[in-house]
């Protein structure tokens, strides 16, 4: 019995949904009266780990493992599983996560839900709260007796520091072969991604240009923030598709989404309305958006934009 | 080559979302049901692969009869053939395993699904298929070509792409990109004529006892409206966002 937490790493660093996961595993092997351990794959930091209250951290440090495979991960968990006699796995919702969970329920035969808010309601029977409907509703599911799988949903449950003295321990798994290997990698530099963004900036047709972005950009770079687009202004070209957020591009779970000339069609607000506090600037107060926002501002994004960055510059 | 292109039958995004009998089960009635999108994506593609790879394509939903309406629709659109598994899906893993068992007697080279539906949001049923059938798996998957028996693959991840290189069997995930929205095939007349004249297999279903069940559905707390801020009292508007909703 035990509670076993996937800590996603890449180039050497955890990622924040990383701490957020083992966050939420250590909180329920508290309500369910076991350990939390972590499993690490190629990373040697691991005083970071015992911050966020791991019993227990198994790395495994092996070149097969540089690259992220979802195959070979996932039966390098399931081999871990089973020695730790874990009952629960615990999973981020990052792209790499989701990807091996499902594939990780396949082989292991147990239950898995994805987009979980919050501890499970209860604990027997195993009862979790997960959004559904594009996030116009919630489910209470429950999974039956077995191996469980949970992915957290990005900032719902937020990190939770609590020391833990962890014991450290390397783990061998037997060599999986996969025909299938990444040939090349590539990553935009420098910008923040969607993903890991606690503030997303996005912008609409309202801009009237692609010209115009730069103040977009300004802003973003003023809040540390991701830059992201409607669907029309990915689709006329204005901005590339990696920033089309929205139902059929990339769901936000941001703590603040900025919404700057984007009316919010439906299929956009499906997309980001997991994201905590929303704020629209729109120069129709008709705007379906201010239905779904917390703040407003009906004005002209050409003035509106350029005064707050030099007010945001002003305070710091 | 043979493709499996797996379809999940949605509420239509602008529907209401309402539940009955005491909040366990989603209303459907007055709901319109549209192919699940990133399943459209990868039926496209797969249309497209019938001329490139010379491609069989199968499409297959697990559900009640009420589904068939959009399997004519993806036969319309260019599927050689349907197959619908009868029985209701209600969890991921149940419908993995009915999807698995066909599979069984039937070898795809590839196999496509949607790398989420618009309904339930889980994300699952690819990676589920994938791994019972310990076939290759790549998800967010925005690029695909075969060549003989060998798939080159583009992922979606975080601020980039990942290239990936394997051998067929394939499961994919589909999501925009693999296609645009711009190639999306609306069906013409004569597609709509040829569908009734092609296959629709109703099939047993093993009946697979689920793992997860949806117990109580509820809907978020009504917002509470909009603070507006004037266009001229914006240090207002980094106040709230500071100190009350202090997310910056």
């Amino acid at each position: 019995m035990g509670v076993l937490v996937y800590i996603e790493s890449e180039e050497n660093k955890y990622k924040k949904t990383a701490y957020e996961a083992l966050s939420y595993g250590k909180a329920l092997a508290d309500k369910m009266g076991v350990k939390v351990s972590g499993l690490v794959f190629n990373c040697s930091d691991t005083d970071s780990l015992k911050k966020y209250g791991a019993d227990k951290i198994i790395t495994i440090d092996n070149s097969d493992f540089e690259k992220f495979s979802s195959k070979k991960y996932s039966h390098a968990l399931a081999e871990v599983i089973k020695s730790e006699n874990s009952s629960v796995v615990i999973l981020s919702s990052s792209a790499d996560s989701k990807f091996l969970g499902a594939h990780l329920s396949g082989i292991t035969d147990s239950s898995y839900v994805s987009n979980v808010v919050g501890i499970p309601e209860s604990i027997s029977p195993f009862v979790v709260k997960r959004t559904c409907f594009t996030n116009k509703a919630f489910s209470s599911t429950e999974m039956i007796d077995g191996l469980r799988i949970i992915s957290v949903s990005s900032n719902s449950f937020g990190m939770i520091e609590s020391f833990n003295d962890s014991t450290v321990e390397s783990f061998s798994p037997e060599k999986v072969n996969s025909n299938q290997r990444t040939i090349k990698i590539e990553k935009e530099t420098g910008s923040i991604t969607i993903a890991d963004a606690d503030i997303v900036v996005s912008a609409g047709r309202g801009l009237k240009g692609p010209e115009n972005w730069e103040m977009i950009e300004s802003l973003a770079d003023t809040l540390g923030a991701a830059t992201a687009c409607s669907k029309p202004v990915s689709d006329m070209g204005w901005r590339p598709h990696s920033e089309h957020v929205g139902q059929t591009g990339k769901p936000v779970s941001s703590n603040l989404y900025i919404a700057i000339g984007i009316s919010g069609a439906i299929q956009h607000l499906a997309g980001i309305n997991s994201s905590k506090v929303k704020v629209v600037i729109n120069s129709d107060p008709e705007a379906p958006f201010f239905k779904a926002a917390d703040y407003g501002v009906v004005g002209d994004a050409f003035e509106v934009i350029p005064e707050l960055i030099e007010k945001l510059k002003d305070r710091k | 080559m043979n493709i499996l292109v797996c379809i999940s039958n949605v509420p239509d995004t602008t529907s209401k979302i309402n539940f009955i009998e005491n909040d366990s089960k989603f209303d459907s009635n007055g709901v319109q049901y549209i192919i699940n999108p990133n399943d459209e994506f990868g039926l496209t593609k797969a249309v497209w692969m019938k001329e490139s790879n010379a491609a069989n394509v199968t499409v297959l939903t697990v559900g009640d009869q009420s589904a068939e309406t959009i399997l004519r629709k993806c036969l319309a659109i260019g599927a050689d053939k349907a197959v619908r598994i009868d029985c209701d899906a209600n969890d991921a893993y149940s419908v993995a395993k009915e999807i698995e068992a066909h599979c069984q007697s039937i070898n795809y080279d590839l196999i496509i699904c949607g790398r989420e539906s618009i309904d339930y949001n889980g994300g699952l049923v690819p990676g589920l298929i994938a791994g019972l059938l310990n076939y290759n798996f790549v998800t967010n998957c925005v690029s695909l070509e075969i060549t003989d028996s060998k798939a080159t693959c583009a992922r979606e991840i975080s601020g980039g792409t990942e290239i990936s290189e394997c051998e067929i069997p394939l499961v994919i995930g589909s999501q925009k990109g693999l296609v645009e929205e711009s190639d999306l095939i609306i069906p013409n007349m004569r597609g709509i004529m040829m569908a009734r004249q092609k296959p629709l297999e109703v099939l047993e279903a093993k009946n697979i006892s689920a793992k997860t069940s949806d117990k109580k559905f509820h809907k978020p707390e009504a917002k509470s409206e909009v603070k507006l801020v004037k266009p001229d009292e914006l240090d207002k508007l980094i106040d709230l966002l500071e100190n009350e909703a202090k997310v910056i």
